[in-house]
């Protein structure tokens, strides 16, 4: 439930979201200022991990946001239910697990601020993605997949070098 | 109780606090002799050796060392004490630190906390025309605007939302940073407290005291939930290979200061981790052992644990037995005694790996065993302390006794638990030991100490008609068993002073 600070501040967001001009970033729904989908497409045509891909990110917004951080994930999706006809997945990063969660500084609330917002939190996980060329998941990925039972805001990750 | 009382006469009041300044070379000079033994305090030359110096701290008390140093420093560095105050907490109150960092480069320092040259200005709010807050995305010319040193500018509204939440939600406070991503600067608590409302004012208050306790290395929080106390000791990190530093805290929680954990005499830190973790680990296999249900192994009715000893008698058949090792109870006080000892048997039988497996299995499960009996009795025995209450007013009424007369109830079922707790750990400590001609004295004393406690167990459990009469017999097997404690105590501690303990496992 989106408190009036929340759905102000998002209110603000929608309409420059809608317009933007950042390439590989789309908004796809916001029907509510709960939930927001968001694609978005490394650039790099030439990228060996992510050429020609496309990915999709979920963002929740809790009544405190931006104070507090969204909770933003990679999430699947069949090709019949995307625009271009083509699947979601969960794309291949050593900070990606394999159920979408991410583990990225800004997104923890240390590293949080409340200047950020949905389309550079989109640029920064894009820019995450073309940085990359490990074809590889987080160490722990599949017991984490396993056991994980909480939110992925309420997670503690440890953050173990600069690039995480 | 004597050892209590001597706990707390080391809780000395507030005396030592004029000497706060040269508390860090205090710290030093102890450290070599590990903080323990030569004492200069004449009041407690009765220390014995597993006991540790320590001290209690109020919150007043913590508010004092604190200002007693901001002081300190803002007179050598010529700041006033806010700027000392922020300064001493960017770095973490290390004062060494602080003043080679400033003698070093000044400039630096003081713009990476935000203070630069004029830290003595006073914090107002700014209308900017045709202001957009780049927090809530909105704004106007009419709104107040607050920015600091590094000109980070936002609504004062979207500025108090963001320190509320840190403060309440995150309890931070000495290092919360401008809202701006990437910038570092830290808000300083003069411009908090003008943004911040007032009823969060104390709760940054009190945060703020939190981390300086959390940011000293000779100050811990006692663990005791709501507890408003911290304790002062000089024992550190290297040393707990060496030395059990149990402290006592002003709400007479014992605890460790080493690893909070709950007071773990005679037993290392280091050990009782790797103990838990072991217990945790193979819960499954230990799972029966703590049930409160075991059969009597004569007549295999079910018999439950409903107090503290260990001596069973079955009510069907009579049959006695040690709830431990399930043998004969008879057995028990005797020569053929051995319920705590492990015996470990000759190499030829463990020549295979499945045998081997096997028998350390049955080594653990022997310690678990004991360890988890007596774990079981101290709980039992505490949920029994109401009852104590009960038994005191009975007692009182049957045989006449003032309420005073009684008490000797109370004494006993105290050293009851003590007991209880020293013998739950005993069994990890003799776990990780390895054997060489100390291990029989530590199993002498362990063994002593068990029948005194199983004993004066016996006697407290007794209906209530026979205490009156039983009044002198509990009263001296309650300084037996005190005794027994004190003495297991000071000589394994004595001995792990000096680094003559082996064990099977590294220390660290
Ligand atoms: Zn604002
Ligand atoms: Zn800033
Ligand atoms: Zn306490
Ligand atoms: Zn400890």
């Amino acid at each position: 439930m989106a408190g009036a600070f929340a759905s102000r501040r998002l209110q603000r967001e929608l309409p420059k979201l809608q317009a933007t001009t950042s390439p590989g970033i789309k908004l796809v729904s916001a029907t509510d200022l709960q939930e927001w989908l968001i694609d978005i497409q490394v650039m790099d045509s030439a990228h060996p991990l992510y050429a020609g891909q496309t990915y999709r990110l979920r963002f929740r917004f809790s009544g405190k946001y931006p104070i507090e951080a969204p909770e933003v994930m990679f999430i699947r999706a069949t090709a019949a239910s995307c625009w271009d006809q083509k699947p979601r997945s969960i794309p291949m990063h050593p900070h990606i697990y394999s159920n979408g969660i991410i583990c990225l500084d800004l997104l923890d609330k240390a590293g949080w601020s409340p200047v950020q917002n949905v389309e550079s939190v989109s640029m920064s996980l894009q820019s995450m993605l073309a940085g990359n060329y490990k074809n590889e998941r987080p160490e722990g990925d599949e017991v984490f997949v396993r056991t994980n039972t909480q939110r992925p805001r309420d997670v503690n990750f440890e953050f173990h070098d600069d690039d995480c | 109780m004597d050892s209590e009382d001597e706990f707390m006469s080391g809780a000395s009041s507030g005396d030592d606090f004029a000497n706060i300044e040269d508390s860090d070379d205090d710290f030093d000079n102890e450290d070599q002799d590990l903080g323990f033994s030569q004492d200069k305090d004449i009041v407690r030359t009765s220390k014995k050796s597993y006991e540790v110096d320590f001290e209690v701290l109020g919150p007043s008390q913590i508010q004092l060392q604190q200002d007693v140093q901001i002081k300190d420093v803002a007179d050598v560095l010529g700041q006033p004490p806010e700027a000392a105050a922020i300064l001493l907490r960017h770095l973490r109150w290390n004062r060494e630190k602080l003043f080679d960092r400033y003698m070093e480069n000044q400039a630096s320092l003081l713009d990476e906390v935000g203070l630069e040259e004029d830290a003595s200005h006073t914090p107002s709010t700014k209308k900017i025309p045709d202001f957009e807050c780049e927090i809530c995305m909105s704004g106007d010319s009419d709104v107040e605007t607050y920015a600091l040193k590094c000109g980070h500018r936002y609504c004062v509204d979207c500025y108090t939302q963001y320190l509320a939440s840190k403060i309440r939600d995150d309890g931070e406070a000495a290092r919360i940073q401008c809202p701006t991503s990437g910038c570092k600067r830290i808000v300083d608590s003069k411009s908090l407290t003008f943004l911040v409302e007032d009823n969060l004012k104390s709760r940054y208050r009190e945060l703020i005291n939190r981390t300086y306790v959390d940011d000293m290395e000779n100050l811990k929080w006692c663990p005791a939930p709501e507890c408003i106390y911290a304790i002062s000791c000089s024992v550190r990190k290297k040393d707990l290979a060496k030395i059990v530093p149990t402290v006592t805290c002003e709400c007479k929680h014992p605890f460790c200061f080493g690893c909070a954990h709950e007071d773990h005499q005679p037993c290392p830190c280091s050990l009782i981790k790797k103990w838990i973790q072991k217990c945790e680990d193979d819960s499954e296999t230990a799972h029966w052992i703590s049930a409160n249900t075991k059969e009597c192994p004569k007549c295999q009715s079910t018999i439950e644990k409903n107090g503290g000893c260990n001596h069973m008698t079955c009510r069907k058949c009579k049959h006695e037995f040690c709830w431990m090792c399930m043998g004969l109870w008879s057995e028990h006080g005797t020569s053929w005694y051995n319920c705590n000892r492990f015996e470990e048997k000759s190499g030829n039988d463990a020549r295979d790996a499945q045998a081997k497996s096997r028998q350390s299995l049955e080594r653990y499960l022997h310690y678990y065993n004991r360890y988890a009996n007596h774990d079981q009795s101290n709980r039992l025995e505490k949920d029994n302390f109401a009852k104590t209450e009960k038994k005191m007013t009975l007692l009182q009424n049957q045989s006449g006794m003032s309420w005073i007369e009684v008490q000797f109830l109370e004494t006993a079922a105290k050293t009851l638990q003590e007991c209880r707790q020293t013998l739950k750990w005993t069994y990890a400590f003799a776990f990780y030991l390895a054997r060489n001609n100390d291990t029989i004295m530590f199993e002498d004393n362990q063994k002593d100490l068990e029948l005194a406690t199983e004993n004066l167990s016996e006697m407290f459990e007794q209906p209530v008609e026979q205490l009156s009469a039983k009044k002198l017999d509990i009263l001296n097997k309650n300084t037996y068993c005190s005794q027994r404690r004190v003495t297991l105590l000071s000589d394994t501690a004595e001995l792990l002073k000096r680094g003559k303990w082996t064990f099977n496992i590294s220390l660290d």
